[in-house]
């Protein structure tokens, strides 16, 4: 009864907190509002037994990325008088659009039929033992394969950050 | 108790839609680049919690991984973007994609 109770707050709190990320006008009350709101995802983990990616999710997401988020709009010296709007009609058709896209996909999920689960209920798959040995028997080579990412994007990004490229 | 024995798997297809469209509506409603790249970072996230659902509702570990590639590719895509975004603050001043027309027809 209280995991129902749990996710319907979550739930709602994550959907509010991503509206508000949205709608704010400040950047950084947005950047905290989306803080909040992967938070709140870290929670939804914890209740789908997934423990060790909702530590990952909180380290990763609300520990690194958002810092530098907030790092650079500290840099960028951005605040409410500075920001930006879209027309009254573009902002209208943008929510029409997007309203529409919930509307379709809403609707192609209801007539979805439902999936059976095959393997038996098992809460132990989100431990990190399990999941470690999946990573590193069945995906090996995308493992590797990130790490090379990993280290084309910090190459890149050192390269952009450069004062001046010659 | 797991959340699993006791919300039905389209309760979290109906959350995560929501969270997806929260981000495509992100994209469409603003025009600083930041709040821009937050929003995908929104619909990112959307799809992880799908991923993560459906992983422990059939009870399969892959798709828990597949969320930990997921991490990876949008730390990479935060950290290139971001780079791009300072270079764009250096030469125009602002972070307006409005000013941003050069490519466009």
């Amino acid at each position: 009864m209280i995991t129902t109770y749990l996710f319907y707050f979550l739930s709602f709190l994550a959907i509010m907190c991503a509206l508000m990320v949205v709608f704010s006008k400040n950047p950084v009350h947005s950047v905290l509002y989306l803080v909040l709101t992967f938070f709140t995802i870290a929670g939804h983990y914890v209740l789908l037994n997934a423990q060790f990616l909702a530590a990952v999710h909180v380290i990763v997401y609300a520990g690194a990325i958002m810092v530098l988020f907030l790092f650079v709009i500290m840099l960028m010296n951005l605040n409410k008088d500075t920001e930006p709007h879209k027309k009254p009609w573009l902002k209208f058709s943008a929510a029409i659009a997007s309203g529409l896209l919930l509307v379709v996909l809403v609707g192609s999920l209801k007539g979805a039929e439902t999936i059976v689960p095959t393997n038996a209920f098992n809460p132990n798959i989100g431990l990190i033992e399990n999941l470690g040995k999946t990573l590193f028997h069945d995906f090996l080579l995308p493992f590797e394969v990130s790490s090379i990412l990993l280290l084309v994007a910090m190459v890149g990004a050192v390269m952009l950050g450069k004062k001046s490229i010659k | 108790m797991s959340a699993i024995q006791v919300i039905p798997i389209n309760m979290y297809l109906l959350l995560s839609t929501v969270l997806f469209t929260i981000g495509v509506l992100g994209v469409l409603f603003r025009r600083n680049a930041i709040i821009i790249f937050m929003s995908v970072e929104l619909m990112l996230n959307a799809i992880n919690l799908l991923l993560v659902a459906f992983s422990s509702y059939l009870s399969d570990g892959k798709g828990q991984v597949f969320v930990f590639f997921i991490m990876a590719v949008a730390a990479a895509e935060v950290a290139v973007g971001l780079a791009i975004l300072m270079m764009v603050y250096r030469n125009t001043k602002s972070t307006d994609i409005n000013i941003l027309n050069k490519l466009k027809w």
